[in-house]
């Protein structure tokens, strides 16, 4: 069939899913056919087919496998991020709920491409730094904070990966030496992204009274408080 | 748990007390346990924590793994009765002596 124009709709409607309403030969009058044919003396225009490029002459494969080798069928899936929460939209502040940082409340800068949140403390306030965090360890609170200015395009998972470990053959001197290196410090690059973004958050945090203290507290459960009932 | 930390201890779990295991007058059913979470009274308070995870922590006397505490997890899979109770399974089902003990029952996966 020829290739559809973008919008072109089908003049079919359905009766049931697979059903038109309309007869084969009905379809033929009302698409037209019998004016293009009119138009061109009597039979649909055809176009010439595009000149494929000439292909390489291909040589007989030297070895051919006794049995049918099935081939797989392609994987065309794309996999998309995991839908964000509607409570969870960028400057939204969350309560993370494992990990290193647990109980601690953390801005939310953008999601990035496998699905897992940015978020920053800001650093200064609260010592967590550009962090990847997965949504489910994640409550959305209501407390927005306009991040407008701050420029979050340049941080993505790759941005995250661990360095990879060069190998080394190692004899018992080496061996003890590798061990001291393997602490390695930030690199200062990182430092300078972190505090990029920090400073125009910390901008529009102070901004608001007791945010501050808000984002330097952690979040803790006390006796009574029933997470159920609880409006965050 | 034990990591050593100094600073603030948060509690971020909600306290749950296993009262035993799923069982009939004569037959019990090990897999699933009972859970009674601290402030649940009725059935529909329940539906929040469904999926949550739990955790029953429990000390041994030999270290595994740098620590005496060990852990068996789980998660909140119904609610049991009228009356705010809750069906658990765990990755292992949970010893006998637990009945009457703690667990952790966590705020995530969340969904708020």
């Amino acid at each position: 069939m020829a290739a559809k124009k973008a919008g072109a709709k089908s003049r079919n409607p359905e009766l049931i899913r697979g059903i038109g309403k309309y007869s084969r030969s009905k379809m033929y009058h009302k698409r037209g056919i019998w004016a293009i044919k009119a138009k061109h003396g009597g039979s649909l225009p055809r176009h010439e087919p595009k000149a494929a490029p000439p292909k390489p002459a291909a040589k007989p494969p030297k070895f051919y496998p006794a049995d049918d080798v099935k081939t797989p069928i392609p994987n065309h899936r794309k996999p998309k991020p995991t839908k964000l929460r509607p409570s969870i939209t960028p400057g939204t502040v969350l309560i993370l709920l494992a990990g290193r940082f647990m109980g601690k409340r953390v801005v939310f800068l953008k999601q990035l491409p496998s699905g897992l949140l940015l978020v920053t403390g800001p650093f200064k306030i609260n010592g967590v730094p550009l962090r990847r965090v997965n949504q489910a360890y994640v409550i959305g609170t209501s407390t927005k904070i306009d991040i407008s200015g701050v420029d979050v395009e340049k941080f993505d998972d790759k941005y995250f990966t661990k360095e990879k470990k060069k190998k080394t053959k190692k004899s018992e001197n080496e061996f003890f030496d590798a061990r001291i290196e393997e602490t390695k410090a930030l690199p200062q690059e990182k430092k300078d992204d972190q505090k990029a973004v920090d400073t125009q958050l910390i901008k529009a945090i102070e901004l608001v009274p007791d945010l501050k203290a808000y984002l330097g507290a952690r979040f803790s459960l006390r006796a009574g408080m029933k997470p159920h009932e609880l409006v965050f | 748990m034990v990591k050593g930390r100094q600073g603030e201890r948060v509690r971020l779990y909600v306290r749950g007390t296993i009262l035993g295991y799923k069982r009939s007058k004569s037959n019990q059913y090990e897999n699933t346990s009972l859970i009674q979470i601290e402030g649940l009274n009725t059935k529909e308070e329940v539906a929040w924590y469904c999926g949550k995870r739990m955790a029953y922590i429990y000390k041994a006397k030999t270290k595994s793994d740098g620590t005496r505490y060990r852990c068996i997890w789980g998660k909140v899979t119904r609610p049991h009765g009228n009356s705010g109770v809750v069906r658990a399974k765990f990755k292992s089902n949970l010893p006998p002596k637990s009945m009457g003990g703690k667990v952790r029952v966590f705020m995530y996966p969340s969904n708020i």
